[in-house]
Order: C-alpha cells, then sequence, then structure tokens
C-alpha cells in the first residue's frame, strides 16, 4: 500500500464510510435510481449553497484571521437590501448599488471594530463577530423591514422533467438551481483570477500568509482588511440573491450561515477549493442521512420523526475533526511552545 | 498616556451610566408590585402578547394588526359598557420563555385576558393561569384537550382546536375520495412544525388513520423551517396522496416553495387554519394557485365590522397597520380573537355590572358565551363568522369550519361547512385531560352545579363572592 | 484607606489560606450575603423576583460553569445549552420515575449525568482546539436538541413534546411562591460558587490554568491534560446540568426542547465575556448584565415618553446588544470583574493620592 494511504488511513477509512453509505441505497434497491439521482442533485445544489456562504468565511479568514460570524448576517442584510431597492428599480441596477452597499460595510466594520481589536486571540475576535451579527441582524430589520420579501431573477420555479425513458417517473431538474451552480463557479473562477493575476490579489495573498512580511514589505493591512471584507461581501450578495430568489428573503437566512462553519472546518479554514468541496459534501451527506438514513433510525428507535441534518453536518465535520484537525485542504496547524 | 487615560475616563462614564439606569429600572419594577385588577382606574387593560419579528413575524404583524384594530373599534364605540380598554404590547418572538416572560410582566397590570397566540406558551401558561386567575382565550390553537373545562377552568380554546381542524381535513378528503371508507389505502403526509403546535393533531390523525385504514407519514420540520429540501424529497419518495401542513411562519411559503420544486401538486395539498393566509401564498407567487387551506369560519374580504373599523379607526389616523390589510385572513383572525376576549368581558359585566372585569370574573363570561346570529349581525360580522357558545365542559364553543383556495389572487371557499366529528374526539380529549389531572393532581371541579345554573333562566341575582 | 489590609496579621496556615483573607471583604461579603436572605425577599416585588432576580441567579450558577471550561481552562464551548438540557430532562426524568428521591439528590444526579454527557463531547479537546472546538461543542448542542425533541422516553411521551413537572416538593416545603423559590436557588447558588471557589483555587484549578496558558507546556511538567481538560468539561457540565435542572422547574415550569437552544449557549458567551473570563465574580455581572439588558430596553423608551412599536424595541435591543458587545471587546477585554478589581485598586488609595 502506498506509503500516504498508510499515514493517513484514519482518513481514507472515513472517506471509504462515506462512500459506501453514498453507494448503498443505489446498490441495495432500496430507492429508485431516478429517486437517488433526484436526492444527489438535491444534495448537490444545498452544497453550492452552503459553499457561497463559507467562501466569504474562508476569504476573510484566509486574509485577516478573523472568524466571521457575522457572514449570514451579511447575506442577510445584502439579500434585503437587494430585494427592497429592485421593488423601485430593475434589479441589476439593485445589485451593484448593493454592492456599494457592503463595502461601505466593510468599510464600517474595519473602522469600527477590526481596528482596534488587532492581536487579540481567536475568542474575542470570534466574539466580536457575533456582536456584528446581532448589530446587522437588527439594523438590516430596522432599515428594511422584517417580512417575506422577493428577489426576482426571472427564472422559471417549476421543474423540468427529464430522462423519462431512462428513469421510471423521470427526474425533476431546477433551472433556478443550475443557473444558480453555474453562477457559483463563475464567482469562483473571478476570485481565482483576481487572486492570481491583479495586484490588489497577490497582496491579498501575501497578507493570508503572513501578516507581519506582507506588513515589512509595505502592504497596507488595514487597506486589505477593507478590500477582503467588501469581497466577501460580494460573494455574501451573490449568495444572498441565489437563497433569496429560492426561499424568498427572510429572517432565518441568517441562520443557514451556522451551517457554513461544518463546511469551512471539513474544507480547511483557509482553503478555497476546500470550501467548496466541503459545502458539497455536507450538502450531499446531509439530504442523503435525511433521506435514506433517517428513516431506518426512526423505525429502529421509534423515534418521533427524523431531522437528523439538524446535526449530522456537525458531526461529519466533528469526525473528520477527529481524523483531520486541519482539513481536507487546509495547512497544518504547528504549536510552538 | 493620553488615550489611556481617554479609555479610562470611558469605561468609567460607562460605568456610572450603567450604575445609575440600573437603579433607575428597579424604581418603576419595584412599583409593578400586584396592581388590584384593573387598576381601578375604570379601565380594562388587555396584555396582548404579539411578535412582529422574526421568523413568525411576517404572520404575527397581520393578527396584532386586527387584535388591537379592535379594542381600538371598541373604544371608538364607546368602550365596553362605558368601560375604556387601555392595553400593552410586549414582544416575544414566538419563544415560549420570552412569551411567559411578557405574561409575567404584562399580568402585574392588571390583566383579565391573556391570548398568547402560541400553543408552545399556552402550555407554559396552562398551569400559571389558574393561579393568577387570569383566562387563557386560545382562539383556534392551543391545547386541545383543554376544551374540557372541568379540568382546565382558565383555557378557553374557542372557536376550533387543533383536533378539529385535523377532523374536518380527513373528512374532506375523505368526501373528495368519495366517502371515508374510501380512504383505505390511501396516504397521507403531515408536514409539521416541530414544537407542541405542529404536535399536536398527530393524536387524531393516528386514531383517524386506525379507524379508515389510511396510512399517516408525519415529516417534522424544524424552527423556523427554512430548511425543508429534504423533508420534500420525501414525500416525493413517498408520494402521498395528500398533504397537510401544519406550519407557521415562513416555513408555510418554505414548503410551498419546495412542493413547487419536487412537483407535488398544490391543489392535493391542505394547510391548517395558520397556514392559510395571505403571506403564504404572495411570496410563492403564481405557482402557489390551487393551494388548499382550512378557513376558521372567516376567509379573507371586508364585512362591515371591517368598514367600522376603517371609517372609525384608520379614516382618523390611528390604524395600527397599513389599511391594504384590513380584511385579510390573519387580520380578520386577530380581529376575531380580540372580540371574543371583548364578549367575554360583556358576558362577565352581564353578571358582575359594568365596571372593569377581574380575571376570575371574565373566566366566568368567557365560559357561559353566547354570541347568536342576533348579535353576529349586530355585530357586523354576517357570513363572516357562525354562532358560538361555551358552557364548563365545552370551552371550544364551535368547531365548524370550510375549506378555502387560493386562486393566484384571493381566497375562495370551495366547500360547505363542515363540523368536527365529536363522537371520535370527545373520548380522546376526555382521556388527555384525566391523564393531565392526575399528572398535576389536581381536584376535578364538577360542572353540575353550572349546567343547572346555565340551563335555568337567568334570574337578576346581585353581584355574587366567588 | 479604608480598603487596607494593614494591621490584619495572619497567624496561622488556615488564616492565610481562607478565601476572603482581607477582613473588609469579609464582611462586605457577609453584609451581602445577609441583603441576599433578609433585604431582598422584604423589599423586592414579585415581578422583580420571576423577571429578574431568580433568572440572574440561576444563569449565574451556569455562567459560572461556563466560566470554569472557557476562562479557566481555555476550550471554547458553544453547547452550554444542550448540557442544561441534559441537567433538565435528568431531573424531569429521576422526578417521575423515582419520585421518592429527594430533590436535593435528583439534583446532584441530574448534575453527574449532565457531567458524564459533557466529559464525553469533550473527548474532541484532547486532538481539537480553539474553533474547531466550538464546532465539537456546536455538535452536542445540535444532537442533543434533537435528541430529546425525537426520543420520546425523554418527555414520558408527551404528545406535544413539552414536559412540565409539579411544583418541587422536600421536607415537607412546597416551592411555589417567588419568595421560596429565590431563596431554595440563592441557597445553591452560594453552595455551588464555594466549592467553585475551592475548585479553582486548588490543584485542578491550577491545572486547568496551565492548560488554558500553554496545553504543551502543561503537558510536559506533568500536568494531564486528559484529567484536566475532561474535568473542565465534566465539571462545567455539572454546573450547566444544576442550572438547567433549576432554569426548567423553577423559572420556566414547562419547557419543550426550544427552550434550550443555540441562542442560550451564545448569551452564556456573552455574559462570561462581559462580566470578565477566568473570574466566578465576573459570571455574576455578567449575567446581571444579561438579564437587565432586554429589560432595560425595553422600558427605557417609555421613561423618555418616546413611543416606539415592539418591532422596533425588538431590533433596537439587538442593535445594542450587538453594539454593547462589541464596545465591552475593544473597550475592556477582560470585562466587567476587571473594572471592579480596578475599582478596588483604587479604593485602596482612596481618598489618598497615592
Amino acid at each position: 500500500m502506498p506509503a500516504y494511504l498508510r499515514r493517513n488511513w484514519a482518513v481514507v477509512a472515513l472517506i471509504a464510510v462515506l462512500v459506501i453509505g453514498m453507494v448503498l441505497p443505489l446498490a441495495t434497491g432500496i430507492s429508485a435510481p431516478g429517486f437517488y439521482l433526484e436526492v444527489l442533485l438535491g444534495g448537490l445544489m444545498s452544497g453550492v449553497l452552503y459553499s457561497l456562504v463559507a467562501l466569504g468565511l474562508v476569504l476573510i479568514f484566509k486574509a485577516s484571521g478573523v472568524f466571521n460570524f457575522a457572514q449570514g448576517a451579511m447575506v442577510l442584510f445584502a439579500a434585503l437590501s437587494v430585494a427592497r431597492m429592485s421593488e423601485v428599480m430593475p434589479l441589476p441596477v439593485a445589485i451593484v448599488l448593493g454592492v456599494l452597499v457592503m463595502a461601505a460595510l466593510a468599510w464600517l466594520i474595519e473602522r469600527l471594530v477590526l481596528r482596534h481589536l488587532v492581536n487579540q486571540d481567536a475568542v474575542v475576535l470570534l466574539m466580536a463577530t457575533l456582536g456584528v451579527a446581532f448589530f446587522l441582524d437588527g439594523f438590516g430589520q430596522t432599515v428594511w423591514g422584517s417580512d417575506i420579501y422577493q428577489i426576482n431573477t426571472g427564472l422559471p420555479k417549476t421543474p423540468m422533467l427529464v430522462g423519462e425513458n431512462l428513469f421510471q417517473g423521470g427526474i425533476l431538474i431546477n433551472s433556478e438551481d443550475l443557473v444558480a451552480a453555474a453562477v457559483a463557479a463563475l464567482l469562483v473562477l473571478a476570485l481565482a483570477m483576481f487572486f492570481q493575476k491583479t495586484a490588489t490579489g497577490r497582496a491579498l495573498r501575501a497578507v493570508a500568509d503572513d501578516h507581519q512580511a506582507a506588513q515589512s514589505i509595505g502592504i497596507p493591512l488595514n487597506r486589505i482588511w477593507v478590500i477582503v471584507w467588501t469581497v466577501a461581501g460580494i460573494v455574501a450578495l451573490v449568495a444572498g440573491i441565489i437563497w433569496g430568489s429560492k426561499l424568498g428573503v427572510q429572517f432565518s437566512l441568517s441562520l443557514i450561515a451556522l451551517k457554513a462553519l461544518p463546511v469551512v472546518i471539513l474544507g480547511g479554514f483557509t482553503s478555497v477549493p476546500g470550501a467548496i468541496l466541503g459545502g458539497l459534501i455536507i450538502g450531499v451527506g446531509e439530504k442523503f442521512a435525511e433521506v435514506f438514513l433517517g428513516p431506518i433510525l426512526v423505525r429502529q428507535f421509534d423515534l418521533a420523526g427524523g431531522g437528523i441534518e439538524n446535526w449530522f453536518a456537525y458531526m461529519l465535520a466533528l469526525l473528520f475533526l477527529l481524523v483531520r484537525p486541519e482539513g481536507l485542504f487546509g495547512e497544518k496547524h504547528i504549536d510552538r511552545v | 498616556m493620553a488615550v489611556l487615560q481617554r479609555k479610562k475616563a470611558l469605561i468609567a462614564a460607562f460605568a456610572g451610566i450603567a450604575a445609575a439606569v440600573t437603579l433607575g429600572v428597579s424604581a418603576p419594577a419595584a412599583a409593578q408590585t400586584k396592581a388590584p385588577a384593573a387598576a381601578g382606574k375604570g379601565e380594562q387593560f388587555f396584555p396582548v402578547l404579539v411578535y412582529r419579528t422574526g421568523a413568525y413575524g411576517p404572520n404575527g404583524n397581520p393578527w396584532a394588526n386586527g387584535f388591537i384594530d379592535y379594542l381600538k373599534l371598541v373604544n371608538a364605540q364607546g368602550g365596553i359598557n362605558g368601560v375604556k380598554i387601555t392595553w400593552e404590547e410586549c414582544e416575544f418572538g414566538y419563544a415560549t420563555d420570552r412569551g411567559v416572560e411578557c405574561y409575567e410582566r404584562l399580568k402585574s397590570k392588571g390583566g383579565a385576558i391573556v391570548q398568547p397566540l402560541s400553543t408552545g406558551v399556552t402550555f407554559a401558561l396552562t398551569d400559571k393561569a389558574p393561579v393568577d386567575k387570569i383566562a387563557l382565550i386560545t382562539a383556534g390553537y392551543g391545547r386541545a384537550d383543554s376544551v374540557e373545562g372541568e379540568v382546565f377552568p382558565y383555557n378557553f380554546p374557542l372557536m376550533g382546536t387543533y383536533w378539529s381542524a385535523a377532523d374536518i381535513l380527513v373528512q374532506h378528503v375523505g368526501k373528495l375520495s368519495g366517502g371515508l371508507d374510501k380512504l383505505k389505502g390511501k396516504k397521507i403526509a403531515l408536514v409539521y412544525h416541530d414544537s407542541p403546535y405542529g404536535k399536536e393533531p398527530i393524536a387524531l390523525l393516528t386514531e383517524r388513520s386506525k379507524l379508515h385504514g389510511f396510512e399517516l407519514t408525519t415529516i417534522p420540520v424544524t424552527h423556523p423551517g427554512v430548511e425543508q429540501k429534504a423533508a420534500w424529497l420525501q414525500i416525493r419518495q413517498n408520494r402521498p396522496d395528500y398533504v397537510f401542513l401544519w406550519g407557521w411562519g415562513v416555513m408555510n411559503s418554505t414548503a410551498i416553495r419546495e412542493a413547487v420544486a419536487t412537483g407535488f401538486p398544490r391543489d392535493r395539498m391542505y394547510g391548517v387554519w395558520w397556514a392559510a393566509a395571505e403571506p403564504d401564498v404572495t411570496p410563492v407567487g403564481a405557482d402557489a394557485k390551487g393551494y388548499n387551506g382550512l378557513a376558521m369560519q372567516h376567509g379573507a374580504g371586508r364585512a362591515k365590522m371591517h368598514e367600522d373599523i376603517l371609517k372609525m379607526v384608520h379614516a382618523k389616523g390611528q390604524g395600527t397597520g397599513p389599511q391594504e390589510e384590513v380584511g385579510t385572513v390573519l387580520y380578520t383572525r386577530g380581529m376575531i380573537s380580540s372580540l371574543l376576549g371583548v364578549e367575554g368581558i360583556r358576558q362577565a359585566q352581564l353578571r358582575f355590572g359594568n365596571r372593569p372585569i377581574t380575571g376570575e370574573e371574565a373566566r366566568y363570561g368567557l365560559e357561559n358565551l353566547n354570541i347568536d346570529v342576533k348579535r353576529i349581525d349586530a355585530l357586523g360580522l354576517t357570513g363572516v363568522m357562525r354562532p358560538l357558545a361555551t358552557n364548563c365542559r365545552d370551552h371550544e364553543g364551535a368547531n365548524v369550519a370550510r375549506i378555502q383556495q387560493w386562486d393566484g389572487a384571493k381566497w375562495n371557499f370551495t366547500s360547505d361547512w363542515y363540523q368536527a366529528d365529536m363522537q371520535i374526539i370527545r373520548p380522546m380529549i376526555r382521556d388527555s385531560s384525566a391523564r393531565y389531572a392526575a399528572e398535576k393532581k389536581l381536584t376535578r371541579r364538577s360542572c353540575e352545579a353550572e349546567m343547572k345554573e346555565a340551563a335555568a333562566p337567568a334570574k337578576a341575582s346581585a353581584a355574587i363572592k366567588k | 484607606m479604608l480598603y487596607r489590609e494593614n494591621g490584619q496579621f495572619k497567624s496561622s496556615y488556615a488564616a492565610d489560606q481562607q478565601l476572603l483573607p482581607i477582613a473588609q471583604d469579609r464582611w462586605f461579603v457577609i453584609g451581602l450575603i445577609v441583603l441576599a436572605y433578609v433585604a431582598v425577599p422584604a423589599l423586592a416585588s414579585d415581578y422583580m423576583f420571576r423577571a429578574l432576580i431568580i433568572p440572574f441567579v440561576i444563569l449565574a450558577i451556569a455562567a459560572i460553569g461556563l466560566n470554569i471550561l472557557v476562562g479557566y481552562c481555555g476550550q471554547i464551548s458553544l453547547g452550554t445549552a444542550g448540557f442544561m438540557a441534559v441537567g433538565a430532562y435528568a431531573a424531569y426524568n429521576l422526578v417521575i420515575r423515582v419520585p421518592q428521591l429527594n430533590f436535593i439528590v435528583i439534583l446532584v444526579l441530574a448534575g453527574c449525568i449532565a457531567a458524564l454527557v459533557g466529559a464525553l463531547f469533550g473527548i474532541p479537546s484532547l486532538r481539537i482546539k480553539g474553533l474547531y472546538l466550538a464546532v465539537s461543542t456546536l455538535a452536542a448542542q445540535f444532537f442533543i436538541d434533537w435528541l430529546f425533541a425525537r426520543v420520546k422516553w425523554f418527555t414520558d411521551y408527551s404528545s406535544s413534546g413539552s414536559v412540565s413537572p409539579a411544583p418541587i416538593q422536600m421536607f415537607g416545603w412546597t416551592i411555589e411562591s417567588p419568595i421560596d423559590k429565590y431563596l431554595f436557588v440563592l441557597s445553591i447558588a452560594i453552595v455551588l460558587t464555594l466549592a467553585a471557589k475551592n475548585l479553582v483555587r486548588g490543584h485542578a484549578g491550577r491545572a486547568w490554568m496551565a492548560t488554558r496558558d500553554m496545553d504543551v507546556a502543561a503537558e510536559v511538567i506533568g500536568i494531564r491534560p486528559v484529567t484536566a481538560k475532561l474535568s473542565a468539561f465534566a465539571v462545567s457540565s455539572f454546573y450547566a446540568g444544576v442550572a438547567g435542572a433549576l432554569w426548567g422547574f423553577i423559572h420556566l415550569g414547562a419547557w419543550e426542547p426550544l427552550a434550550f437552544n443555540i441562542n442560550v449557549s451564545l448569551n452564556l458567551l456573552f455574559m462570561i465575556i462581559i462580566g470578565g473570563m477566568g473570574s466566578l465574580l465576573g459570571a455574576y455581572f455578567g449575567a446581571a448584565f444579561i438579564v437587565l439588558l432586554p429589560i432595560l430596553l425595553n422600558q427605557v423608551p417609555g421613561w423618555f415618553g418616546i413611543p416606539i412599536s415592539t418591532a422596533l424595541a425588538s431590533h433596537l435591543e439587538s442593535m445594542i446588544f450587538g453594539s454593547l458587545i462589541v464596545f465591552f471587546l475593544i473597550a475592556e477585554p477582560h470585562g466587567l470583574a476587571r473594572l471592579w478589581a480596578i475599582g478596588k485598586e483604587k479604593l485602596r488609595l482612596w481618598p489618598f493620592p497615592h
């Protein structure tokens, strides 16, 4: 057996268990192939949505070492702004204005919060972003209202039925989901181009590698942080628009962000591909657990209903943490004593 | 060093302000001792527990507006036999512990009737209300077994409980299938909010499924109900014939959205009366067309009472919410709930005199409600509300409902009146309330005296000291 | 001038090692306890007990527990409410299944069960630290939430999922009136605070603090991380479990699984951040702050005669809460306890300038 497999046997075993768990419903015939594909697609779609939120988290963590608990509140705030503004102006204009709003928010957060908390330890920064999250929740609803609002992207909501001859009953595919996946992919590509090709992107990568070294060669940390939080804000805006057009823009959007935490754990706090992959794994895993594993557990233990997906993502992240603490693509953390 | 001094000064100032304000808040809070009922000011105080924010805000807002608009209307019409109404709102965001907190805070101001608009809070307050002697109206929600007045003297699930609602839905789908016996072998899925509210109908649906042989699947959705993809994928796998939706707040519109996404026909979805209002269907747009809901007697639309409110409250600029909201389903629901409270006070005043009423007296009033056709016409709710009469053994008063359907622009009634089958429900109420009494070691009161008194013609009697 | 320890000589080791070596401190604390037992029941109204004082005392117990874990041992925990739920449901099940037990015994047993569960979910802390550990405790929180909502045995097959135990009866005393409830929880809080103070003063506390400061170095000098970390989780969960049982039985009276959701965990974390991590007094300060703040925010606009809708009041509460958290973290990261300590330092000199 190759050496690296032997060294990381626990990770390999865990991945093997997951893959077997995923293939099992199809192999044992519990589920029809068409339905299996639908669950898979549904899981991938949820995964894309989680990845979008996790992307913002990773960006901020990479550049400023802060775990942004307020990412969910930012998604909500961005979605609320666009939804309400699009009631009085065409959607593209609203989106542009939304970008400006998020940039202003990023500047304010850096000025009022981050600048004063440089060098504090992780718990304090986490709590600070939690405070920002509370503030944004209240502020967004004060300014824009607490009803359910719509973002009308013009996409049809009724699903298309495909593959009726291949699978019994056909498979339902939502064109909205496909567009969302495409947008997410474009966003990741755009971010990759930004980081690789532009000067600001290179500066961001430098800051992510080593704050002090970046400062020593003259990169202005404060300005970089504003830029990073703005980019994260734009990512939140895209996530908010996609989520909002799918679920309607309302307060509970900010609670979705809690799910992004296991995604980031899985993928590694500092890795963008990790966030994407982690999101997909969590999304698919959740749906599979809920749809296939749930009924088995309910029958076995006489439970009052399923609802496994509330904790499955966290348990999965926990298992990964135990076998690979830095996540799939994260950097190994070295403690110096 | 200047920075440090500034920081210290800031902290000191903050600490000083905090101390002063803390002492300050203790003063009025201490003054909120248990006031005598209605504060002896000749005013009837109504505590209003609301939620205008959070995941359930979109639904709680119109209900609260309707509730308060009716109180304003009564005041504009001269009060309850001359007694002016005062009220205070308390926001609790549908969280049970905050709801109980609101109750505790407001009860010291002399409230006689509390309407928590939350089954979870109702469960929590069912123990406290008899001790505090405050009547609980849970119109269209609450504990289904609290119909039994012998065990729950202070609970009033007026106009319908969840067992009545579930029963009527089963009757309706039975009728659609050509008879209740034709339900055998069919599948009904209950998508419910994972809270006491959502769990309440399960007992009756299980009972009915045993009776008629249909397969019941229960699918819980966790608060706030935004993640339902897996639930609806399960439904797609299960392919039930009907889906009953017991949701609240954003869970409802999300459910309909997910139904669209998984291709479940909306016209085979039936929402309970809290899942059949405008905030549930309008966010979904045209795709919600065909969605059915239960109408707790009233639907949407403006009756004479709405016109009165528009004339006497909104026209004077005192409307609680926007004018377009007057006449929507939840607005009317709140309005009627408020009306039930006021009618209870009126009924109590018939016995105890035209003065502010205490909680104990209001309880008597609510237990002897008799809103007949004449009164309904006088109030201006002809065709909106059916007659309602309570007694000691029946705190529900009326258990009729009909089905309404959303056509993309408004709600239309699509069925006759159904009445809940008490043959099935009565024994369940009896057993459940007996279990509650045993668990709490309650001494069950006897309804014999009250029933006899209600049967005898009302004699002019002096105010009886209870 | 007033707060000096000169003239107070210790002539025995016991006297030197006592909890409150300075006489003024001793008088102050004794006075405080007398005030709490005598003056408060006489002066406070029913409403103050129900809405302010009893939640404050119970949450202070939970905050002490969390402070032991986060402040003294340095392990982040976002799942305290889950352990409170374990304590509450354990106490409920003991009360209905083994009714002949005394309630104090039930409380201790519930705490022990919560401690076991806490130690179980603390096992990942042996491998992971910091933010990653926060995820592990979040997993505990959501899993426990789900467990009590789904496994019907815990709620005694209640159809609504909510439980409501009968009022507590022990030694012929039914704890129903607010004053009774207050005296009961106050006594428990004092006993538990004393226990916590002694724990953090002793070997356990020093092991926790060493693990917090630099766990690798602590391991090098012989403090076993398994013992230190798991004992911190266990003790913290014991306190959380007792607090949860008291919260359910005494404050709420009837509760459903959602009563112990993530917001309670976050509130507890705020309590110890604002109160001061690593300080038992800080737990009390933080609990008082968090309990008072929403009520304050609700009442203050009324005093100034500014009518604001309940929705706006609720949003303002969120905003002010958030900004206060940030303000505290920026201005005084060590919390109100540090301000208190600074105050005491100044008191040693006052009224002299130096």
